[in-house]
């Protein structure tokens, strides 16, 4: 056998970290590509696991620093990334504008330099303008992960509603998808539309002409007005939420005709196809977009989306932070696609 | 265990060149073999044994373990035979942020540890460090009465207090060396890069 060889690069394509593994930050869906996801999907398998032990806690990340940077509210996203950042063994620092010197003036990127100063390796970013986390990732070394901007994109939330769906279907090719509501002001809408296409679903808008872009032409997605006629022929339907704090202005006659038009109904949700799943990002609006006895049947996976989450997101940080970089060499690795 | 590490580590892949080999299939069986039997007497029976193979050589290596113990007590049909995990230690290792650290696998304790006798399993034991971050990871499952280690090459050059229970083969071999194990024998050899 001397002299024989033997090609190891087979065997090592399931580790292989060279597309994600020079990613400084994640900013939007849009630059990952589909191996990207699948394998992000695929190290999730590993964190699911490590939070179904009796101690879900692994020392992958002991001695990094993740701040929660959050300029508007959020209740299950920052302790969805403070739990896996925990269950990490990374420490977590928390900031919540209420109660910070932003209220006394200073700007973002002092902020961002002052809490820099201190010495952490992650930042994850809530801001209510789109791309806020764009432009901090230009000021800092630290990884910058986008946890919501404006209407822009919510990353992580896609992610995880990829891997939901996956855990229950397996592949997301061909399966058809219906994201029914507010596509215009959802930033879950603009994420999950991309990952989903991108993972080879066909995706499917329902909305009112008032709740959606101005253009959908630059997604591979079809556009209806009658949630009726899609009901029956949808695998997956995913509701938005009524974002009533982003409606400025009147885009639909009044909460309760939406809920007749496009609210997922007991009526509606019985003519689902069996085994279809219905899904929805949190906070439910019980009664608006969804019926409160339709979001607890059991097809409904509104609460697994939820424990995926944390899964998910200790992917993520694992990700950015863990493999191939050394927290002493930070200034020689690049910002890739912090723009 | 090393092999991996160096699979994973940047350049990427590289091609094995095999420049002698050690065991063939019939020696690694009888390796096998010999250390099912070391096992057995070690731990007086193979009633309280939970195998754990380490992602990704040691799986192969404990499946096989298990089975050759299971013939040398006389299994019958039905009745419980010896419990086989795989660890992917990869989130324990000591040396994430050094070098490309990826779990490969999915973890699998399926049973209880608690008082039980945890035999490690693995393809080649280098540096040890492998088997530090394994000592970590069953700790976080349970409080075995015991933990041992079988390897099926020891190849030296160890840089923890570390030491098999059980060897297939002890290996002496450069630190540029490479070891490649399979069910279908041992050779030595060295990584070219591509």
């Amino acid at each position: 056998m001397s002299g024989t060889t033997r090609d190891l690069t087979e065997a090592s394509s399931t580790v292989d970290t060279s597309s994600f593994g020079d990613r400084r930050h994640l900013l939007t869906v849009s630059d990952l590509e589909r191996p990207e996801i699948e394998q992000l999907l695929e190290l999730t398998d590993t964190f699911v696991e490590v939070s179904n032990r009796a101690i879900p806690k692994v020392p992958a990340l002991r001695g990094r620093t993740v701040v929660t940077l959050f300029f508007e509210d959020s209740t299950r996203t920052r302790l969805s990334f403070e739990t896996a950042a925990k269950r990490l063994s990374a420490d977590t620092m928390s900031f919540a504008v209420s109660s910070s010197s932003v209220n006394k003036g200073e700007s973002v990127r002092d902020t961002i330099e002052t809490i820099e100063a201190m010495g952490i390796d992650a930042v994850v970013v809530r801001h209510k303008s789109s791309g806020v986390p764009a432009q901090i990732a230009g000021w800092t070394n630290a990884a910058v992960i986008n946890a919501g901007d404006g209407w822009h994109q919510h990353p992580t939330q896609a992610l995880l509603d990829a891997y939901t769906l996956r855990s229950h279907l397996g592949s997301l090719d061909g399966v058809r998808i219906s994201i029914v509501g507010d596509v215009k002001h959802s930033r879950v809408a603009r994420s999950d539309i991309e990952v989903f296409t991108k993972l080879g679903a066909e995706v499917t808008l329902v909305a009112p002409p008032t709740l959606l872009p101005p253009s959908t032409a630059p997604w591979d997605v079809r556009v209806s007005h009658d949630f009726d006629s899609v009901v029956g022929s949808t695998d997956v339907c995913y509701l938005l939420r009524m974002q009533r704090e982003r409606m400025t202005e009147a885009l639909v006659p009044t909460l309760r005709e939406y809920t007749a038009h496009y609210g997922l109904t007991s009526a509606r949700a019985d003519r689902l196809p069996d085994g279809a799943l219905i899904m929805h990002p949190g906070p439910m609006n019980r009664g608006v977009e969804i019926a409160g006895e339709v979001a607890d049947r059991p097809n409904a996976v509104i609460t697994e989306q939820v424990a995926n989450g944390v899964a998910v997101r200790m992917a993520v940080l694992f990700l950015v932070l863990g493999p191939g970089r050394a927290s002493g060499a930070k200034n020689e690795i690049s910002s890739n696609g912090a723009g | 265990m090393a092999e991996r590490e160096r699979r994973m580590t940047r350049p990427y892949g590289g091609v094995f060149v095999a420049r002698t080999q050690v065991m063939d299939a019939a020696d690694i069986h009888r390796a096998l073999r010999r250390m099912a039997h070391e096992v057995i007497e070690h731990n007086h029976g193979h009633e309280e044994i939970v195998l754990v193979g380490l992602q990704t050589g040691g799986v192969e290596m404990a499946h096989a373990l298990a089975t050759v113990i299971e013939e040398i007590e006389e299994l019958e049909e039905g009745e419980p035979g010896v419990p086989v995990g795989t660890l992917d230690v990869a989130l324990y290792r000591d040396d994430i942020g050094i070098r490309p650290v990826l779990p490969e696998e999915v973890t699998d304790i399926p049973v209880d540890l608690d008082g039980r006798v945890v035999v490690l399993v693995d393809d080649v034991l280098f540096t040890g460090r492998t088997i530090r971050a394994a000592l970590d990871a069953v700790c976080d499952y349970g409080r075995p009465r015991a933990v041992q280690l079988a390897v099926m090459v020891d190849r030296g050059h160890r840089e923890l207090p570390i030491r098999p229970d059980y060897v297939g083969k002890n290996l002496p071999t450069r630190r540029n060396e490479l070891v490649d194990v399979t069910m279908s024998g041992v050779q030595l050899g060295e990584l070219q890069k591509q």
